[in-house]
């Protein structure tokens, strides 16, 4: 008979539509972090450290590159007789068939899937955090306080609380009532979007709740919850955790690895990060080329300056150029001459000889200055800029761009190429 | 592909000095983050040979940790399979290998059971890149019992007269085979690769067993060599051997070039090799790093010039490496001048050490000291 003590399900179907034109040819929980990361390799690295082994990932926005990344699971020893991970789509249905339509929908329609592994707790996590957790630690406390769902809190600062939904506790850590993105918040006890639910306790209530529109765990399935009088726990989480949600959240994070003893360090044995690695060679520094305060992947080879900045595997940088506070990830061609500051440049980017970017003033996004902020250059996957070009802050390109499309050679702040079809 | 392939990664070499004091020559770690092995291994892969067997006997431990498992070279299939023969005790005999043809012959159950009509038998101490299909087209239209890829051997790269040395005519067939002459009539070497058929290799192996003799070179090649056709197969493109610690430094050290670099590492087909999950490498505010290959895993706070760096090398503040190789896992203290060295792997060096051997005759640097007390 099978049988699991937890399984976890893993959403991993948002677009992340704050990331702008990083996620805009995938999901956010495939975009790179670290120079060989990938977002959705904390989680599923954290689940097999603690020992979970039955992972059903919830893919919907753009999934291939998810789907190949994460095969079967083998890179986080995933790929198992029983359980293991398996990727999980939206589906048609004799009737009713739909999307994903929110966070419990979502598992709701992956009922069969949970039935299966015959659970007693399940764990619900999101992909969209960079965080080290043992979800065991967190199950042991769900047990000894005897609670139907325990949800992972975090301490934030009492100005940032109204952006999170928080939790207001009493002594014993029991939650007595919550507060969605409250203006005055009465407590800073933010709720991570990590729940572990007693499975009958689960099951009851997606079925009683399958007919909500936009059925979500913070909103629906949670408040239902607790109005019916369940034991609601907070599990206080006070290791490091990350929200790389917004382009600068995204370029804070991955600087903050670049420090002598980073917060979040990815070189302790313990608790490792595994990843999908491709077979790649070592990577060569040049003569003449300058690499300080900066993690630098296999296989990149650099002729030019890399200062302070975060580079992916197989990255060619040529000579006199001088890339600075930068994320540029896996298979980026920078070549020769090319300035550039404070840029996040997706797979596979092309820039042309000479070209400069993040040059002049900041100026307000003109497309969507909510995304395209904190004086960043953002290039989506496999863009193409041409040589000779500068390329101003706040700004977003995708797609292959040709001179004509730069007036005066400049891409002025605040501006963006997006490409149809792209 | 029609053939199985045999790599004999058995053997120690004298010549490696200490570093072979803990693993065999197969097991020597390579260009930053590869073995030796791998160079073979990937070439078998890439000729599309599913079944391989791997030879081990002297200090097999590395090696064998290595080939714990066969997805990296993909050989993990329903057909094929890695295999790893270390000598064992049977009611008929109780000794190690006692040489090359011995040790195929202590296995021959694996030939005898296998259904491909061809053998490649290759070495795990050459860094090249080869399609054995190639050798085997060849070895068809040729007609010929025996196929020695050969290499030759310019008197700047290495010294000829520690290799095979072959002798042939103008059809390529083999006219003479000397075992490490004193002095080599030409410098064409053979680079321990050969295609056989394995019926053909079955019977002489049963014919050198009875006959109490034991090397595949001696006792087939040299001794066969007036009457089975033996053909010599010249690989043209980039081939050294590292059985000795110079060669070893030199062949690490043409890594450092561009067109080397360029030949095993961008052009197809790949070296492939076990992926250990690493983080990237780390440079901290005070590096200098030129010319040179730094591996996953290693932080950076001193100088590196021309030099190696593998997996998980922690480089202390103010120190200068120079033109040297420092394998896996080392921890070199603050203050350390290294030039002309290579460091064994898991070496800590402590703070203020100082280590330069001479250009071209590298130091080799072993010295154990606990990491957690400096």
């Amino acid at each position: 008979m099978i049988k699991k003590e937890m399984i976890a399900m893993l959403l991993a179907g948002g677009q992340g539509s704050r990331l702008g034109v990083l996620t805009s040819k995938l999901a956010k929980p495939a975009v790179a972090f670290g120079g060989k990361y990938k977002i959705i390799d904390f989680p599923l690295s954290n689940c097999i450290n603690s020992g979970v082994d039955t992972v059903g990932v919830l893919t919907q926005y753009r999934p291939l590159r998810l789907n190949q990344h994460i095969g079967i699971g083998m890179p986080w020893d995933l790929d198992r007789n029983i359980g293991g991970v398996t990727v999980l789509p939206p589906y048609e249905k004799s009737s009713n068939s739909q999307w994903y339509t929110g966070t419990a929908n979502a598992i709701y329609q992956n009922l069969e899937y949970m039935d299966y592994y015959n659970p007693d707790y399940v764990l619900i996590l999101s992909g969209d955090h960079i965080y080290k957790m043992d979800y065991e630690v967190m199950l042991d406390f769900h047990k000894s306080s005897k609670a139907d769902i325990t949800l992972a809190t975090y301490q934030v600062p009492m100005e940032e609380a109204s952006r999170f939904g928080v939790v207001i506790t009493d002594e014993t850590g029991c939650i007595k009532e919550f507060e969605e993105k409250p203006e005055n918040p009465r407590s800073n006890k933010a709720s991570m979007g990590i729940y572990i639910f007693s499975w009958k306790v689960l099951r009851d209530a997606l079925i009683e709740m399958k007919d909500v529109p936009s059925c979500d765990f913070g909103k629906h399935i949670i408040p239902h919850c607790h109005e019916q009088g369940m034991k609601i726990c907070a599990y206080e989480y006070k290791g490091y955790w990350k929200d790389v949600g917004t382009l600068g959240s995204y370029w804070e994070a991955n600087m903050e690895l670049v420090d002598i003893i980073p917060e979040f360090n990815l070189y302790e044995e313990f608790w490792r990060i595994y990843t999908k690695s491709d077979i790649l060679p070592p990577q060569y520094i040049a003569d003449r080329s300058k690499v300080v305060k900066s993690i630098v992947g296999e296989g990149t080879e650099i002729f030019g300056t890399v200062e302070n900045s975060v580079i992916g595997s197989g990255v060619y940088i040529g000579e006199d150029a001088v890339v600075r506070n930068s994320i540029i990830m896996n298979g980026a061609v920078i070549e020769k001459g090319v300035v550039m500051d404070k840029a996040i440049l997706a797979e596979g980017v092309r820039i042309g000889e000479g070209t400069e970017l993040g040059v002049g003033e900041e100026a307000p996004n003109e497309f969507a200055p909510h995304i395209y902020s904190f004086g960043l250059v953002t290039i989506g996957e496999n863009s193409v800029i041409p040589a000779g070009v500068k390329v101003g802050k706040n700004t977003a390109i995708i797609g292959e761009t040709t001179i004509d499309e730069y007036p005066d050679g400049l891409l002025k702040s605040g501006s963006s190429i997006i490409k149809a079809g792209e | 592909m029609r053939a199985i392939g045999i790599i004999l990664a058995g053997g120690n070499s004298s010549k490696m000095g200490d570093l072979s004091a803990k693993r065999a020559v197969a097991a020597m770690p390579m260009a930053g983050c590869y073995r030796a092995i791998d160079f073979s291994l990937s070439n078998m892969a890439n000729s599309h040979i599913q079944k391989v067997a791997v030879f081990t006997q002297y200090n097999s431990r590395s090696l064998n940790e290595h080939l714990n498992s066969s997805k990296w070279w993909d050989f993990g299939r329903k057909q094929g399979g890695l295999y790893v023969f270390t000598p064992t005790i049977t009611s008929t005999n109780s000794y190690w290998y006692k040489g090359t043809a011995d040790a195929l012959y202590q296995n021959i159950n694996f030939l005898k059971s296998a259904h491909e009509p061809y053998v490649v038998i290759a070495s795990g101490d050459g860094i090249y890149k080869l399609d054995y299909n190639k050798v085997l087209e060849e070895h068809i239209a040729t007609g010929a019992d025996i196929t020695v890829v050969t290499s030759d051997i310019k008197a700047d790269e290495d010294d000829i007269s520690r290799f095979g040395v072959v002798k042939v005519d103008e059809d390529n067939r083999v006219l003479d085979f000397e075992e490490k002459p004193i002095v080599a009539e030409t410098n064409t070497a053979s680079i321990g690769v050969y295609i056989i058929r394995r019926r053909q290799l079955i019977e002489l192996l049963e014919k050198c067993a009875y006959e109490g003799r034991t090397d595949f070179v001696k006792d087939i090649l040299v001794r066969y060599k007036n009457v089975k056709k033996i053909y010599a197969y010249k690989l043209d493109s980039y081939w050294r051997n590292i059985g000795t610690v110079s060669s070893y430094y030199k062949t690490n050290m043409d890594f450092l070039k561009k067109d080397v670099r360029d030949y095993f590492f961008r052009q197809h087909p790949d070296v492939y090799s076990k992926v250990e999950d690493l983080p990237p490498a780390k440079y901290n505010g005070e590096a200098v790093v030129n010319n040179s290959l730094i591996a996953s895993g290693c932080i950076i706070n001193g100088t590196v010039e021309n030099s190696i760096l593998f997996k998980k090398v922690y480089v202390g503040n103010n120190c200068v490496i120079k033109n040297s190789i420092i394998l896996n896992d080392v921890h070199i203290g603050d203050n350390c001048y290294i030039e002309n060295c290579i460091v064994e792997s898991r070496d800590t060096l402590r703070a203020n050490t100082v280590h330069t051997g001479e250009a071209g005759k590298p130091k080799v640097i072993v010295e154990k000291s606990f990491r957690y007390s400096i």
